[in-house]
């Protein structure tokens, strides 16, 4: 019995079997001969008729507008001389570290890669990128928080920087009687407190979306600027080599304490939507939240929409700098071709381009005035004086990474009832005995 | 009495009405009628439905404005396609992903990934558990051993070492040799073709064939590779279909490696695209949409395979 089935199926399979060898040895063998087009060594292939191919890594896959510019400025820049040909490779953003590690640990990185402005410290001291040395007219051009340092040498410049703001409806805040801040007379911790707790009494039953549900980079980019306009900071910025007394002093855990009771008091949470949605449907009436949000705000909203600065919580109001940046790979073969590219891609009609397309803030003053958004007048321009104003970088130290996911991962415990100095005190000996161990990141 | 010379007709119908009469005592016996049964099928329905939610809300959602996605959300208006319904969200993902190219390299790796492996994986497991030869026990431990290493822990240097392998290009239609796999489809087929899991469970079923075919094949002059061919593969169908269905899957949503090793759009996966949606502000209609058109393949897959699905798996005493 059981030697006839055998038999049977030897008869069936005979023709699947041999079939689905063939099928599969001869796929191997034709897709052994595929690939390897883009891949160059150094980044700086060459090209057709006696160019040299510059390749370029963007963050900016699946975002249509952003691509566009790209686009715009490789054709110009390719199309005016016969020397260099920009190719772009696009990846998306949540995606796209990780394949910049992966491609140093190959060491098939390209000659120009864009990168987002706190990793730049990180990926000069680990050896990914070299100095940026580009006319330095452009750099000197650019708002301060647009220009990637480490070291004093400066290894990275981007078109534009984002900003963080409080949005608000005037009508609201003028029927509950609250005071409409200004850059010069920002909220005082107490009146924003006031402000927070008499919006609720208002029928608000959480009236501040923080945007506490994000995740990743935005608790350092959005909460260290409260920290640091508490009075305390995520390391000690004149030796970058602790966070003792920054991050667990008395004004941080002060600062902490009342954070906590944001979410213990029910003014805010952490359970909403990333977004914008709850501020422009009126559920929450006071949302602390960047500029990429503006435009949908003031489609909901129209000339009721407020943009005020964060409140002062001590040491003046603070916000967020250093958004994506360009630099060149330390190993890229044509880095005279990859500076040409980039000092032709500031031009101030691009750098519009981008604000414009993006909604972000344009990095250069000619640039602002060629804006639609962001010009005196426009909008949006109340950000571009934020940023001048209130911008601060985070700490420039190859550490910057590892302080990150620390103060998320302590900000979210202290969110959800973690004692709070002994959060940070813990927080505060994983940065350091990071630090130490990789031996103070060259300082 | 005895059925040697009954027709095949009357044995069918005396065996029917024997599982009816059982069935009739079980349910006496039990006191239990048709209201029970129905009943049974109460939490049957109800896991049913459990299982489906998640499918049901992405298929609904994907026809949903943003906005209304997140205020649906705390109603049950989240499962059903009610409000402004359109096929935007569809239209915005053609856009913003090159769709079709993602599912083309995903159907192709994924189905070269599960062809070859079956092959070179059942070729493993026939030579550890049919051939005699020293050393099999040990080299069956070590594949096994591999199966504790995650693969997060070796994607760096197996990122290095891909990007040192020879390779076949073709420039201007010659062949020429080249080093580095990364940008290409075989860098996401070849390092998954050998699967340790994949050679066990081979390894496993072969040893429950009873070696006296093998014997007897060999007396009659089969070759190893005979014996392989025309007894051992057409007997553990159930075998290569849970290889297939368990190789399938992690093949098609392979997201990690393709990120790191391929840098051409053109060559990527239908997983990394889904990060294409997660911008500042995720694009969540979009999201849905895309994952919608992404699983439509998987579920066809099943639907048509389930019985097969079911089958193997219970037999190989395999869970997915």
């Amino acid at each position: 019995m059981p030697v006839e089935a055998p038999t049977k199926g030897i008869t069936m399979r005979r023709s699947s079997f041999t079939g689905m060898l063939a099928i599969t040895a001869a796929s191997a063998t034709v897709l052994a001969g595929c690939g390897q087009a883009g891949q160059s060594d150094g980044g700086g292939g060459g090209g057709d008729g006696g160019t040299t191919e510059l390749t370029m890594w963007t963050h900016s896959a699946g975002n249509p507008a952003e691509l566009e510019t790209y686009n715009r400025i490789i054709d110009d820049f390719n199309g005016s001389q016969d020397e260099y040909e920009v190719v772009m490779e696009s990846f998306p953003q949540g995606a796209y570290n990780d394949a910049i590690v992966a491609g140093a640990a190959a060491g098939d990185l390209p000659c120009l890669l864009d990168m987002d402005g706190p990793i730049v410290p990180n990926w000069a001291w680990a050896g990914y990128i070299q100095p940026l040395d580009i006319d330095p007219a452009i750099t000197d051009s650019l708002l301060p928080t647009a220009v990637g340092r480490y070291q004093d040498e400066i290894y990275s410049a981007g078109y534009w920087d984002a900003a963080l703001s409080v949005f608000a409806r005037q009508s609201v805040l003028d029927a509950n009687g609250i005071r409409i801040p200004t850059v010069d007379e920002p909220w005082t911790l107490e009146e924003f407190d006031a402000a927070l707790v008499t919006l609720q009494g208002a029928g608000y039953a959480t009236p501040l979306d923080i945007g506490a549900e994000d995740t990743g980079e935005w608790w350092s980019y959005a909460y260290s600027p409260m920290l640091q306009s508490a009075g305390g900071d995520l390391i000690d910025r004149d030796s970058m080599l602790t966070a003792d007394g920054a991050l667990n002093g008395p004004e941080a855990v002060e600062f902490f304490e009342w954070f906590q009771g944001l979410f213990d008091r029910g003014l805010t949470s952490n359970a909403g939507t990333v977004g914008n949605e709850e501020f422009n449907n009126d559920e929450v009436a006071l949302s602390y939240t960047g500029v990429w949000n503006a435009m949908d705000s003031l489609d909901a909203v129209g000339d009721d929409l407020l943009i005020l600065p964060p409140p002062d919580l001590g040491e003046g109001p603070k916000i967020g700098g250093a958004s994506w940046q360009w630099g060149i790979a330390a190993d890229c073969d044509a880095a005279d071709g990859a500076r040409e590219y980039l000092e032709f891609s500031f031009k101030p009609e691009y750098i519009a381009a981008f604000a414009d397309g993006q909604v972000v803030i344009p990095a250069t003053a000619e640039a602002e005035e060629l804006s639609e958004m962001f010009g005196e007048g426009d909008p949006l321009q109340p950000f571009v004086e934020l940023s001048q104003r209130f911008a601060l970088q985070r700490p420039p130290t190859p550490a910057y990474p590892i302080i990150s996911s620390v103060f998320e991962r302590a900000g979210k415990d202290i969110m959800n009832g973690a004692d709070v100095g002994s959060t940070l005190d813990q927080a505060v000996q994983e940065i350091d005995t990071n630090i130490e161990s990789n031996d103070g990141y060259g300082f | 009495m005895s059925t040697d010379n009954a027709p095949a007709d009357t044995l069918t119908r005396k065996a029917t009405a024997d599982r009816t009469a059982a069935r009739n005592r079980a349910r006496a016996a039990s006191g239990r009628g048709p209201g029970w049964r129905a009943l049974g099928y109460v939490p049957m329905v109800v896991l049913a439905l459990f299982f489906l939610f998640p499918l049901v809300f992405m298929l609904v959602s994907s026809l949903k404005p943003d906005a209304q996605i997140l205020s649906d959300i705390d109603s049950p208006q989240a499962f059903l396609p009610v409000g402004d319904i359109s096929l935007a969200n569809y239209a915005g993902v053609f856009d913003r992903v090159p769709v079709a190219r993602f599912l083309i390299n995903s159907v192709l790796v994924t189905v070269l990934i599960v062809g070859l492996g079956l092959v070179v994986n059942s070729m493993a497991g026939f030579a550890l558990s049919r051939l005699e030869w020293s050393g099999r026990k040990l080299v069956l431990t070590v594949v096994i051993a591999t199966l504790i290493v995650p693969f997060e822990t070796i994607a760096i240097p197996l990122v290095y070492w891909v990007s040192k392998l020879p390779t076949i290009v073709f420039e201007n239609g010659l062949p020429m040799y080249d080093f580095g796999w990364l940008n290409s489809y075989h860098v996401q087929i070849f390092p998954f073709i050998a699967n340790a899991f994949s050679i066990f469970l081979f390894t496993q079923y072969f040893s429950t064939i009873p070696p006296s075919l093998d014997e007897a094949a060999r007396i009659d002059g089969a070759s190893w590779f005979t014996i392989y061919r025309r007894i051992i593969v057409p007997l553990s169908g159930p075998a290569f279909a849970t290889v297939a269905i368990l190789t399938f899957l992690p093949a098609w949503n392979q997201y990690l490696w393709p990120l790191m090793v391929v840098q051409q759009e053109e060559l990527r996966p239908v997983m990394v695209g889904v990060q294409y949606f997660f911008q500042i502000n995720p694009a969540w209609g979009e999201v849905m949409a895309y994952t919608s058109i992404i699983t439509l393949p998987v579920l066809v897959m099943f639907l048509a395979f389930q019985r097969a699905f079911v089958s193997s798996i219970a037999s190989s005493g395999v869970k997915g």
